[in-house]
């Protein structure tokens, strides 16, 4: 079975991920090998099968609407690259 | 030396007053400035913080504090940098981190201090826990304590390593596809994956969400059923972890397991398993036949599948977890003239190449048109894998297999060739799909070079008691986990 295409420029674009022309390069002959291989799963018929997302199926977690201990301000500012007025510091977003 | 101790011998030597908590914890210090130069298990640790927790543990024997009520009181126990540590640094043997320091412990963290235990360091790592050699450290390779040219496995390559040459007593890993078992297995260590939702990830770094989980690096059996029975329990802060009772694992260790059964896939089998390593597996299967366990054949008719469906799931997943590393709230920053374009030159510069390589594959995975043919078929075929498993629980207590189909390889055999470095987590792979419980234990050497091989047992889901019970009869009368690598200084 034809491995599909990944265009990297695309998916890297989506990652949000700049990658080097080499990168690209190099990643597109890996991912088309490890494409090939997963392609294997279409020779499976899951018809009726349910997906399994937990190994141990758990339904409705909740806990109690309670006010308890969280983090700081200044200890979730405390690794900012940058940080003012209390604030996180980011590049103008709205013109 | 007290670092070459186990972790219940160095408890009674505390007990007895033979030695105390600094002086177990200074040899552990010496030991890692005598072989880390070379090993790198380490990508830092903090010494000076190490040995006031030791005075505090030494106060508190003094003051009357007993291993009954903390089991870990005084013990050393050294962490992977995947794991929150307050006041610590973590990077997930990654660039993108920076400087981080966590803010906050793990819930793994809080219940080993709650326990007496000494955490100190920051074990290497593949980055993000993604590779199976630890050669994709943003920090450099971890080197084999059995043989310097060789991998330590990985991605829990630091902790495996610090286990083996006796520079730490214990160590804690995460196993997402075999991050515990496979690095056990190649330095000759215990190393435990519990049953998905045993083990709280609170303050773990997320790689692969519905697969993860943390587990022990031990010296022998017991020590791995005294850190689980500490490291367990539902935790309000983790919504997946499964409010099970914790039994004490150490109860079980009698040595008699007549009349349990053991199951042997047939489709282990493989072409690529290294003829030495098969019989070293064989043999064990013959001993436990001795220990009076009834063999069994049975058949998981879908683990030709695991690896591709790991790697569609895990790497999904993964994409999802990494979103966060941007370059806004934490770590590395690399500035732009827009928000968008801040995040690509982050990222770009801040990860590796297999973590681009697994983000990339995700987010192909998951994209509009993709996500149906491969994410969804990928679950409906774990659900399919996992049933294997259940089936053939209904007639066996555990599964015996190799951990791996070869022993150590050298350092730069695979890491150009990512497809054969996923192909080598083939008989641990199962295992975290289907969210039931591992170990590997040491059962053996290859002759020359000399290098640990490695047995695999797989458990019912919240089997752990079992398991440790079959393992611990096996250890307890060959022996094979006394067996230590010669290091020398430098």
């Amino acid at each position: 079975m034809a491995a599909a295409e990944i265009n990297v420029q695309y998916v890297a674009n989506l990652a949000r991920l700049a990658l080097t022309p080499d990168e690209e390069k190099k990643l597109s002959a890996q991912l088309g090998g490890i494409l090939g291989y997963i392609e294997k799963l279409k020779e499976l018929d899951v018809t009726g099968v349910e997906p399994t997302a937990h190994a141990v199926p758990l339904v409705n977690v909740t806990r109690a609407d309670e006010v308890r201990p969280s983090l700081s301000h200044e200890d979730a500012l405390r690794n900012a690259p940058r940080q003012a007025g209390g604030l996180f510091l980011v590049p103008k977003i709205v013109e | 030396m007290p670092n070459h101790l186990t972790l219940s011998g160095l408890a009674a030597s505390l007990a007895r007053r033979d030695v105390s908590a600094r002086e177990a914890t200074q040899a552990c210090l010496d030991q890692i400035a005598r072989v880390d130069g070379q090993i790198h298990a380490f990508i830092r640790h903090d010494g000076a913080d190490a040995l006031a927790q030791a005075d505090a543990a030494d106060l508190a024997l003094a003051a009357g504090a007993t291993h009954a009520q903390k089991p870990l009181l005084g013990i050393p126990i050294a962490i992977k940098d995947v794991l929150a540590v307050q006041g610590q640094p973590l990077q997930c043997g990654s660039k993108i981190l920076g400087e981080f320091v966590s803010p906050y412990d793990a819930t793994v963290i809080e219940k080993l201090k709650a326990a007496g235990a000494i955490v100190f360091g920051r074990l290497n790592m593949d980055e993000f826990a993604m590779g199976s050699s630890t050669e994709n450290s943003a920090f450099g390779v971890t080197r084999n304590p059995w043989d310097l040219s060789r991998i330590p496995g990985g991605s829990s390559g630091g902790s495996a390593a610090a286990v083996a040459a006796d520079e730490c007593l214990a160590s804690l890993g995460t196993d997402t596809g075999g991050s515990i078992r496979q690095p056990a297995a190649l330095c000759g260590c215990v190393g435990l994956k519990p049953t998905y939702g045993r083990v709280s990830r609170y303050g773990l770094v997320a790689f692969a969400s519905s697969l993860d989980q943390i587990g022990p690096f031990t010296k022998d059996v017991r020590d791995a059923a005294t850190l689980l029975g500490v490291m367990s329990g539902v935790d309000p802060r983790d919504s997946t972890s499964v409010p099970q009772p914790v039994p004490d694992y150490t109860a079980g260790l009698t040595g008699d397991i007549r009349g349990l059964k053991l199951g042997l896939p047939k489709e282990y089998l493989i072409g690529g398993l290294d003829p030495e390593v098969k019989a070293a597996v064989d043999a064990a299967v013959k001993h436990y036949a001795q220990l009076g366990a009834e063999i069994v054949e049975i058949s998981l008719p879908h683990t030709d599948y695991a690896i591709a469906t790991y790697y569609i799931i895990a790497t999904a997943e993964a994409s999802a977890n990494l979103a966060r590393f941007d370059g806004i709230r934490y770590g590395l920053r690399m500035e732009g003239s827009d928000p968008t374009e801040l995040y690509r030159r982050t990222r770009g510069a801040g990860f590796g190449a297999e973590v681009k390589r697994r983000i990339i594959l995700g987010t192909y995975v998951l994209s509009s048109g993709y996500h149906d043919a491969y994410y969804l078929r990928a679950q409906k075929v774990r659900t399919l894998i996992r049933n294997d498993f259940l089936k053939a629980f209904e007639t066996v207590d555990a599964i015996l297999t190799p951990t791996t189909p070869t022993a150590a390889f050298k350092i730069g055999e695979k890491s150009d060739d990512p497809l054969q470095m996923y192909l080598s987590d083939i008989f641990t792979i199962s295992c975290n799909l289907a969210g039931i419980c591992g170990m590997s234990l040491p059962c053996g050497f290859t002759q020359s070079p000399r290098l640990p091989i490695g047995l695999q047992l797989l458990g019912k889901p919240f089997g752990e008691e079992t398991l440790l019970k079959i393992a611990h009869a096996y250890e307890q009368s060959t022996g094979w986990h006394r067996e230590k690598p010669r290091l020398s200084p430098g």
